[in-house]
């Protein structure tokens, strides 16, 4: 518009010029002279409105890029990402990736932003009532239980061009999550050791009373107790060590080759001490040809000292254990420990690992568990670069299953003979779930 | 654009959209100063209850602008049909939102009160209550942005715990009243907190009714009701 101006307003004074001397010069062609003003006064008030629209469209705030111009491939680019996200134009919501759909709802596509995101926070931020410095912008936002209760987000915001924004979800509950473990797991081991420790004391003091410790009878029912509590404080403080030992040891890979068919027969062995029904329900056998694995003596009998003692403990009275080994389809070697039990619920099943974590915190305790065994299990594993898949049927029975890598074929030989020679590896035994 | 058909007359889906923003955000800010208020109490932290107080006074601003909004919608445009009901849901919306505004700003109130008093065994319970009065508007406002009449069928369903919570809530106070009269007054006050959580769970109830009647003409079927204890007692 602004180029044509000057064009008009030249042709308008023509005309208006050309009219004025026009009449003055001929009177008799007084028509065609007042044609030519009346063109130049059109041509002149066309050029003064077209200059005031275009002061006005001056005025007005260029209107935002659409979003539908950005390249092309960018829609896809954001649907590929896992973090839920937002292109916001305006306050309209244009875009939402798979990841926001299946968070936010398919609805929010084309309404406002804060129908997609209740909270106050983000609300004043995304309509911009508060403070839009750049440094403002950039400081997330947490945000609780968009979508599912108990998730925490953070809401993190990116200024486009032409006044569009990109709102980007970050899921930080995994974070939030172990921040609380740490936190829960020195409450819970504090309790654990107290718990016994409170026991011990108690009747301590009873029997330092005349009346109930020169009772014979009495004086060994509470010793017996005494003792049994000491014990489970002793395992419970092995366990720990053992756990944290583990731990330091994690990022050292075991190189020596192990055959477990062996080690599964001397733990089971081990365990005749403690329990009657060992010989007549533990069934081992292994896959002939079963390489051995590479691994850490003593850890993989604790593992299946751990994975035999919690199958014979959650598995029915009389009922046998399988324990077997075979070689997986990837290579590694497979060693499946199944009880026929009452199995555990699949929302446990995430959970099972966790330190400190029982299905029935009651049962187990009164079995001997610490809570510990099968989080001992998960790291021995995890050291071994192998891995634990954990598979239950309520009412049917657990299924654990643990993949270690397995030794080459040379080394194996020369296990036959370490086996022997290492027997007394077993003696830092400790602990179950 | 209810239903997901746009109108010939875009201003008006501006309008409606900029509407139920405007209600959405309302319950962005009624669902958080439920839960902070609860929190305030629980952790005995008077700033936290003093900016839930504060920030109360948001939601009421925000429901005058509501109002005039939809004053303005139903002047203008002349909504007919599903949109005068989303029209006149949003205003319904509204004030129930703000009720419950009001009543998690009641419950900051208290914490000062409560502030010096030893520590009542049944307050235990009321972060549970808090959160599943809290859950009920959180649904509900979600059935309200997605126009999901089933959902809001289902938050309506939630009442019942919400109010089992509160008749164990009384009785457990009311025997911890009975244990020692140095309890009385911060028990009383914390009554009134769970009737006002309770309050909470049944105008989620409300809100729901409203999004299922904006969603479909109908009004909501009868819903299971918790215990009734004003019946039991005259029993």
């Amino acid at each position: 518009m602004t180029r044509i101006d000057p064009i008009f307003a030249i042709i308008a004074l023509l005309l208006l010029v050309g009219g004025t001397i026009g009449a003055a010069l001929a009177g008799e062609s007084s028509v065609v002279a007042a044609i030519t003003l009346l063109t130049g006064l059109l041509t002149a008030l066309f050029a003064v409105i077209s200059r005031r629209r275009d002061e006005e469209s001056v005025a007005a705030p260029p209107p935002p890029i659409a979003l539908s111009s950005l390249p092309p491939g960018i829609d896809e680019l954001i649907e590929a990402v896992d973090d839920p996200m937002l292109l916001v134009e305006g306050r309209l919501v244009k875009h939402a990736n798979a990841a926001a759909r299946t968070l936010l709802g398919a609805h929010i596509v084309g309404e406002d932003i804060r129908l997609a995101i209740r909270h106050p926070a983000a609300a004043e931020r995304l309509t911009g009532r508060t403070s839009s410095s750049e440094a403002a912008w950039r400081i997330a936002i947490d945000v609780v239980g968009v979508g599912e209760r108990e998730r925490q987000w953070q809401l993190v915001m990116h200024q486009l061009r032409g006044g569009n924004r990109l709102v980007r979800l970050v899921d930080r509950t995994a974070t939030y999550a172990t921040e609380r473990m740490r936190v829960d797991f020195v409450a819970n081991a504090s309790h654990e050791l107290r718990t016994p420790l409170a026991t011990l004391l108690g009747f301590i003091e009873t029997l330092e009373d005349g009346k109930a410790g020169n009772d014979e009878v009495t004086r060994a029912r509470f010793l017996k107790i005494m003792f049994r509590e000491a014990k489970r404080m002793q395992q419970l403080v092995d366990d720990l060590m053992s756990l944290s030992r583990i731990e330091a040891e994690k990022y050292s890979v075991p190189h020596d080759p192990q055959a477990l068919l062996p080690l599964a027969q001397e733990v089971r062995d081990s365990m005749r001490a403690s329990r009657q029904d060992v010989d007549e329900r533990v069934r081992i056998d292994a896959a002939p040809h079963t390489a051995d694995v590479i691994g850490d003596r003593a850890q993989l009998s604790q593992l299946l000292y751990n994975l035999i003692g919690n199958a014979l403990k959650y598995g029915r009275p009389g009922t046998p254990v399988r324990v077997s080994l075979d070689t997986a389809p990837s290579g590694m070697v497979r060693l499946t420990v199944a009880d026929q039990g009452e199995g555990v619920a699949p929302e446990h099943l995430p959970r099972l690992t966790e330190r400190f974590y029982r299905v029935d915190a009651g049962r187990s305790r009164s079995l001997g568990g610490t809570g510990l065994g099968l989080a001992i299990v998960k790291h021995i594993v995890e050291r071994h670069r192998g891995r634990l898949d954990i598979d239950s049927v309520v009412g049917e029975g657990t299924t654990v299953t643990v993949l270690l890598p397995a030794a080459p074929a040379s080394s194996s030989n020369r296990n036959a003979n370490a086996t022997e020679t290492n027997r007394n590896g077993l003696s830092g035994i400790a602990g179950t779930a | 654009m209810p239903n997901g058909n746009a109108h010939t007359v875009s201003a008006f889906d501006n309008d409606m959209g900029q509407l139920r923003a405007l209600v959405s955000e309302m319950g962005g800010r009624a669902e958080a100063a439920i839960a902070e208020s609860v929190q305030a109490l629980m952790r005995r932290d008077l700033d936290a209850a003093a900016r839930v107080v504060e920030e109360d006074r948001k939601i009421d601003i925000l429901e005058v602008e509501v109002e005039r909004q939809v004053l303005r919608l139903i002047a203008l445009r002349g909504p007919v049909a599903d949109d005068l009901r989303e029209a006149l849901a949003a205003l319904k919306i509204a004030g129930i939102i703000e009720r419950i505004g009001d009543y998690a700003k009641n419950i900051a109130k208290r914490v000062p009160i409560i502030q010096d008093a030893k520590s009542i065994e049944p307050m235990a319970i009321l972060p549970a209550m808090g959160r599943a009065a809290a859950d009920m508007v959180h649904d509900a406002l979600d059935a309200f942005a997605a126009r999901d009449a089933q959902k809001a069928l289902d938050v309506s369903m939630q009442d019942k715990a919400v109010d089992d919570f509160y008749n164990s809530l009384f009785r457990a106070l009311l025997t911890c009243m009975m244990e020692s009269p140095q309890n009385i007054t911060p028990s009383a006050h914390l009554l009134f907190i769970a009737k006002n959580l309770e309050r909470i769970g049944d105008h989620a109830t409300n809100l729901a009714e409203m999004v299922y009647f904006a969603a479909t003409g109908q009004i909501l079927p009868d819903r299971p009701r918790g215990e009734d204890m004003l019946a039991a007692e005259r029993v």
